[in-house]
């Protein structure tokens, strides 16, 4: 071999590992923060996560101990009232919009759905505090669940739409042919083919509203008692961080801490419930 | 309840029409199953099928071979409204199942369906369900309940389509579990429950090895005694060994139609000849 062979070898494996260590150190770049948020809630939150952090109503200011189970309560039933508003709507857009409709309006309706996905989540919070808080004149929990359910309709709509897509047409026609009406056909063959996915869908969605705080600012407002009546104030928990963090109490700041903990820790164990869930559909569908 | 068991009409006798090509049908009485007239279907401008005029007996077995693109498809589709299901098409002509018009207008397609039954060239049991609930959903969706009957009817129909011998131990299983033959005699298992009058079968061999099309074809030939079956191949083969009729189309017509011995000994068309002796297609 040539000595100038040798050289180019040479400065090819540079280059080669050149850019194996670049796409390493931004591999790093994108987990670091991850990591890094991981450890400074670990760090600030845990000593302040325990049995009263799940069980009592926050302590005023000095008093120590105390913690935010009403703001728990008040996030999931926030949820629930989302859900009620978002699940259906979206779900049944979604087929509707695989299923059914022209190709011009559905083109259309995709366009808005993707439009209204990068709405910033606070002006959803601004249009409800005009429809129905202004109106009903009180923020309420009916109000934040309303706004939180306007999140998720076009992210459900667009995951059901195409995970109805990917079901393959020969199951559609093997049922029409046994002479199952469309509309059987779609709930019992295609949705149920379906599920995992739309289910998956649902669950990314509460994820992403799960820690939304600005549409919630001027609708549910927040709440340090426990709320008795959907159309009152509601606590829940990113808006309880969010006052407690603005604070300039160093125990609230603890209890912010905390919160933030426990939020992250929730919306993780519905990101690995979806990775069961999609694990589960690669595994069976060949 | 909705009733699926459908009165069977009269026998229909075959007229003398010197005009058809299948006129070396008319010799005696035959049941007629089909009694297409001067059809013709578009997709949108294009024109699959052109003025097609053919009978298809009863519990025998009629295949329709051709080149690729000729509208196989298209036809066996068109005599179950299958064909609808793709936006923009048009039909002209009319198709009578045992004297009355599927096209007529107060006709509901998903009732010519119950009676028309299909096997589709790639098998696909439903990939949620129990080889069971594979065998009944189409008539716990028509609205059967009764547990007895479904059990009766699912173990019937799987003996039909003898699969029963081998699955009947794993009913509970998922469909996609079975074989690819497997799977496609399920299909046929759960086109046979809902008790058609005839079945249409579009090349269901074509995905499967030589020891599974032998059972398919065994299969077809018991069914064709309570059946009326009509079967999409592209395998000549195969035609001649399951068919007693067989219509060749070529570009959409159809070019001549006759018993499957004749066709393959003696076509009286010239086309046919050159496809059947492997000269195009
Ligand atoms: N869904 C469809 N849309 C438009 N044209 C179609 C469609 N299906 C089939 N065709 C056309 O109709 C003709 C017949 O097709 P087909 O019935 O599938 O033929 P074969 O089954 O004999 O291969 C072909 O020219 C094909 O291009
Ligand atoms: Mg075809």
């Amino acid at each position: 071999m040539h000595s100038k062979d040798k050289d180019r070898h040479r400065w090819r494996k540079f280059k080669s590992g050149l850019v194996s260590f670049g796409t390493l150190a931004a591999a790093v770049l994108v987990i670091a923060p991850l990591g890094l948020v991981f450890f400074h809630l670990l760090v600030n939150g845990a000593g302040a996560v325990n049995w009263d952090f799940f069980t009592q109503l926050p302590k005023p200011v000095g008093a120590p101990g105390g913690g935010m189970v009403n703001a728990i309560v008040g996030s999931l039933e926030l949820l629930a009232l989302g859900s009620a508003v978002g699940i259906p709507i979206g779900v049944l857009g979604g087929v509707y919009l695989a299923e059914y409709g022209s190709a011009r309006g559905n083109a259309m309706l995709r366009f808005i759905a993707d439009v209204l996905n990068g709405v910033p989540s606070i002006t959803w919070g601004v249009v409800v505090y005009g429809l129905v808080v202004l109106r009903f004149k009180g923020f309420s929990a009916y109000a934040g669940g309303l706004a939180l359910g306007l999140i998720m309709i076009p992210l459900i709509l667009r995951t059901t739409e195409e995970v109805i897509l990917l079901v393959p047409n020969g199951y559609r026609e093997a049922s029409l042919a046994l002479g199952i009406a469309r509309w059987k056909t779609i709930v019992n063959v295609v949705m149920k083919t379906a599920s995992k996915g739309i289910i998956t869908g649902i669950l990314l969605a509460l994820a992403r509203i799960g820690g939304e705080t600005a549409p919630l600012l001027f609708t549910a407002f927040g709440n340090r008692f426990w709320n008795h009546d959907l159309s009152q104030p509601i606590a829940a928990l990113p808006l309880q961080i969010f006052t407690y963090a603005i604070s300039p109490y160093d125990d609230w700041h603890r209890q912010a801490w905390a919160g933030a903990l426990v939020l992250v820790m929730g919306i993780f164990c519905i990101n690995v419930l979806v990775r069961i869930l999609t694990r589960d559909r690669a595994g069976t569908s060949t | 309840m909705i009733n699926l068991i459908m009165a069977a009409p009269d026998p229909i006798v075959l007229e003398t029409d010197d005009r058809t090509p299948e006129s070396a049908l008319d010799s005696d009485e035959v049941r007629l199953t089909f009694e297409v007239h001067n059809l013709s279907i578009w997709y949108g401008d294009k024109r699959a099928i052109d003025s097609v005029t053919l009978n298809v007996p009863s519990n025998a077995v009629t295949s329709i071979i051709g080149p690729s693109g000729c509208g196989k498809s298209t036809f066996l589709r068109s005599l179950n409204r299958m064909h609808e299901l793709v936006p923009g098409t048009r039909v002209d002509g009319s198709v009578l199942l045992l004297g009355e018009n599927l096209y007529a207008p107060d006709v509901d397609p998903a009732i010519v369906r119950r009676r028309v039954g299909m096997v589709f060239q790639k098998s696909n049991p439903f990939p949620t369900m129990t080889i069971g609930e594979n065998v009944t959903i189409g008539l716990k969706l028509n609205g059967v309940r009764d547990r007895k009957f479904l059990n009766e009817r699912l173990e019937k129909s799987l003996r039909m389509a003898a699969l029963w011998d081998e699955v009947k131990d794993d009913l509970h299983k998922a469909g996609t579990s079975l074989s690819g033959g497997q799977q496609q005699r399920l299909c046929i298992a759960r086109a046979l429950a809902v008790e058609p009058e005839v079945i249409l079968m579009d090349e269901p061999c074509s995905a499967l090895d030589p020891i599974a099309t032998a059972k398919i074809e065994e299969l077809i030939h018991e069914l064709k005694k309570n059946y009326t079956i009509v079967i999409v191949t592209h395998n000549m083969q195969q035609a001649g060994r399951v068919s007693d009729y067989t219509a060749f189309f070529y570009l959409g017509r159809l070019i001549e139609f006759g018993p499957t011995s004749k066709i393959f000994s003696n076509p009286s068309d010239k086309q046919t000849e050159d496809y059947i002796t492997g000269r195009f297609g």
